[in-house]
């Protein structure tokens, strides 16, 4: 029985580093990994460089989060697969605040794309996560969605309800034997923070992925990625409203 | 894309890139940058000088990093430009193949090590990392996709073995990794009292890795001293070894005094003399013997926020011991000169028109940045150009063209065969301009 991990976005810098963790697995553990996104050719790339560098069996699946079909075919291979189920999710997007604040129909696609979509596919996978009786979620969210800032409002509010929708859903699978990770990343060096200021204690995609893998072992609920971001956050979250809305955070 | 506009630099820290950097993570963002804004490709950072910096954007491919295709039956690899030579290493070692050339860092990545045509402590033997190309994808200025090899658009192939990124973007490259016996070496330390012995010392090795430790403080009788490691792969059953260590990390810019003349002095006569008289036999894993730098992440802050330049020349045969012998003593009499100094005999394999290899002895001084020690270097690369030797693109700052054109007598093909790729110049690094590689200045 071998333990399958599906992965939406894969493209993710974070998700190549986790997939590679899996390949690398110094137990000689081996997965079978489902790469979901958009760009199945990169993926492709991404497919053969795990089987290399040790993966068990790697599938390429197209996955968009605007197009909910596109979900079923990995659905029906989760089904077929005989052996415990676990999920990534990686998938989000992050368009600037200030092209929201112009183009207002921006934002349920960022909805989409970092809760709606995911939540969707868990959601249909869930019984048969059940069914066996094991496995993991693994949901990426953010420490944008501890508090909507003037930056990132729309996208901190996607990965809030994600986030939230997350503990709910830890709480349902829990019973059933699933296990629930939230993660939320602080500021990670991904292609979606290339070049942006103010960037600060920038963590590289690898240590995200040591630091998920050690949540998974230890059954965490919920994680900050680097740890040191549950002060960072802690102290924003305490700031009282009437001051937190006049900041330039 | 979005460009990075924070300034960079290389290993040196004495240069800035003020371009900014694009940095691909997929194969269309690459292929997106190349059609509208083509720059020249930068890895890891891990040259000295301005090799990797460009006033204009460059395009940073350490994410483009994956592996494409292995042959287990004769060990052709191709892999996408950004993966480090340390990854392969640490990947094929345990399964009997590893890159056939492994330079000072393992942090070097495939794109960097094929563009700068590397060479390691074998290279007596084994040759450049270039001689073990057998084909590259390089994306050209015309945002262009070809697949070049010695048959295929041969001139361009060479030029880009060695050709320092100023033919086009290495998107991928294959290469043939050279059988790994073992995962562990054998290595010899010795002390070479003097210049002398150390040069009658390397011309009788026989060993398969070899690369020796100079005190570049020594004078008088000293002059010339060091350690010599040679090193042979572990053929007898291997035992039990320690995992490497995870690398420390220089916390910060160490202050001016660490690199004061008697502070060197005084760590080079500990560093010598710590090599019994009877010498040092001791059993390594090779990354630990081909990388023993990388174990300490950040090492270059040890020289302090001015940063550091690194010399390095090779000599031909006739002459080296003679030039070598006044280039220590200049070296020693200025009191500049770091710890870091390697000497080692080099065979004449080398790859493009643009390589840095010959036959002969290659020096490498360190020296913190700081008064008088870019007028040092100036003097040194005088002698390097008077011995008809050539000082390494990948580590240099401060040569000038009038030095550098009589180092290289294919510049003129090379300059040919770039300016036909690259007709506008979008390649051109710092380094380039500085001195004029393409011939247009």
């Amino acid at each position: 029985m071998s333990e399958m991990w599906i992965i939406l976005g894969a493209s993710s810098a974070m998700a190549r580093a986790l997939a590679r963790s899996f390949a690398e697995d110094p137990s000689g553990e081996t997965y079978r990994l489902l790469l979901c996104g958009r760009d199945t050719d990169d993926l492709a790339r991404d497919a053969t460089d795990l089987e290399l560098r040790g993966a068990g069996a790697v599938e390429v699946f197209a996955f968009d989060a605007r197009h909910p079909e596109s979900q079923d075919p990995i659905l029906e291979a989760a089904r077929s697969h005989d052996g415990t189920l676990n999920v990534a999710v990686f998938a989000g997007s992050m368009p600037e605040q200030s092209a929201i604040d112009e183009d207002a129909s921006l934002v349920s696609g960022v909805v989409t794309d970092n809760f709606t979509a995911s939540a969707a596919f868990l959601m249909a996978l869930a019984p048969d996560m059940a069914a066996r009786g094991a496995g993991t979620v693994v949901g990426v969210g953010s420490v944008a969605g501890d508090r909507g800032r003037l930056g990132n409002y729309v996208y901190g509010a996607a990965k809030a309800g994600f986030h939230t929708f997350l503990s709910g859903f830890r709480n349902r699978m829990g019973r059933v034997g699933v296990h629930v990770l939230t993660v939320k990343p602080g500021f990670v060096d991904t292609a979606m923070t290339w070049g942006l200021e103010g960037m600060f204690l920038v963590a590289s995609p690898a240590a995200v992925a040591t630091d998920i893998r050690k949540g998974i072992r230890k059954q965490r609920n919920v994680i900050y990625t680097p740890f040191f971001w549950i002060g960072i956050m802690t102290v924003i979250r305490t700031v009282p409203e009437r001051i937190f809305k006049k900041l330039q955070i | 894309m979005p460009l990075n506009t924070e300034p960079y630099t290389g290993w040196g820290r004495v240069l800035t890139g003020t371009g900014g950097r694009a940095r691909p993570e997929k194969s269309a963002s690459l292929a997106r940058i190349m059609g509208h804004a083509p720059g020249p490709a930068i890895g890891a950072l891990r040259s000295y000088g301005d090799a990797a910096l460009s006033d204009a954007p460059a395009v940073d491919m350490s994410r483009m990093d994956r592996l494409l295709s292995f042959d287990t039956s004769n060990g052709v690899l191709e892999a996408e430009a950004g993966v480090p030579l340390a990854t392969l290493l640490e990947l094929f070692g345990p399964r009997g193949w590893m890159p056939a050339v492994m330079p000072g860092t393992g942090h070097a990545t495939l794109g960097g090590a094929i563009a700068a045509d590397v060479h390691g402590k074998n290279h007596h033997a084994a040759g450049s990392f270039g001689q073990h190309v057998l084909g590259l994808r390089l994306i050209g200025a015309d945002g262009q996709v070809r697949d070049i090899s010695p048959d295929v658009e041969g001139e361009l192939f060479r030029a880009t073995l060695g050709g320092m990124g100023l033919t086009g973007v290495i998107e991928s490259a294959t290469i043939q990794l050279a059988p790994c016996p073992s995962v562990l070496v054998d290595v010899q330390e010795r002390r070479m009292p003097n210049l002398a012995s150390y040069i009658a010392a390397f011309e009788d090795s026989e060993a398969t890795f070899s690369v020796g430790w100079i005190d570049a403080t020594g004078t008088g009788d000293k002059l010339g001293r060091g350690i010599l490691e040679e090193a042979e792969f572990v053929t007898r059953e291997a035992a039990f070894f320690q995992p490497r260590k995870a690398p420390k990390t220089v916390p910060f810019n160490a202050p001016g005094f660490a690199m004061a003349a008697p502070v060197v002095r005084a760590f080079n006569q500990y560093y010598y003399s710590r090599i019994p008289k009877t010498g040092r036999h001791s059993s390594k894993q090779i990354a630990a013997f081909f990388h023993p730098l990388d174990g300490l992440s950040g090492w270059n802050k040890l020289y302090g926020k001015r940063g550091f330049h690194q010399f390095q020349c090779v000599l031909p045969p006739a002459n080296a011991a003679l030039v070598l012998d006044a280039m220590l003593r200049e070296i020693g009499r200025s009191g500049l000169a770091a710890p870091l100094a390697v000497l080692k005999k080099m065979g004449p394999g080398r790859a493009g028109p643009l390589s840095f290899p010959m036959e002969g002895y290659t020096l490498a001084v360190d020296f913190a940045s700081r008064p008088g020690v870019a007028q040092l270097i100036e003097r040194l690369i005088d002698q390097t150009v008077e011995a008809e030797g050539r000082v390494y693109l990948a580590k240099d700052s401060l040569a000038a063209p009038d030095h550098i054109a009589p180092m290289y007598d294919e510049l003129g093909d090379f300059r040919a065969v770039v300016r036909q790729a690259d007709p506008d110049g979008v390649f051109e690094t710092d380094l380039a301009r500085r001195l004029n590689l393409r011939g247009t200045a």
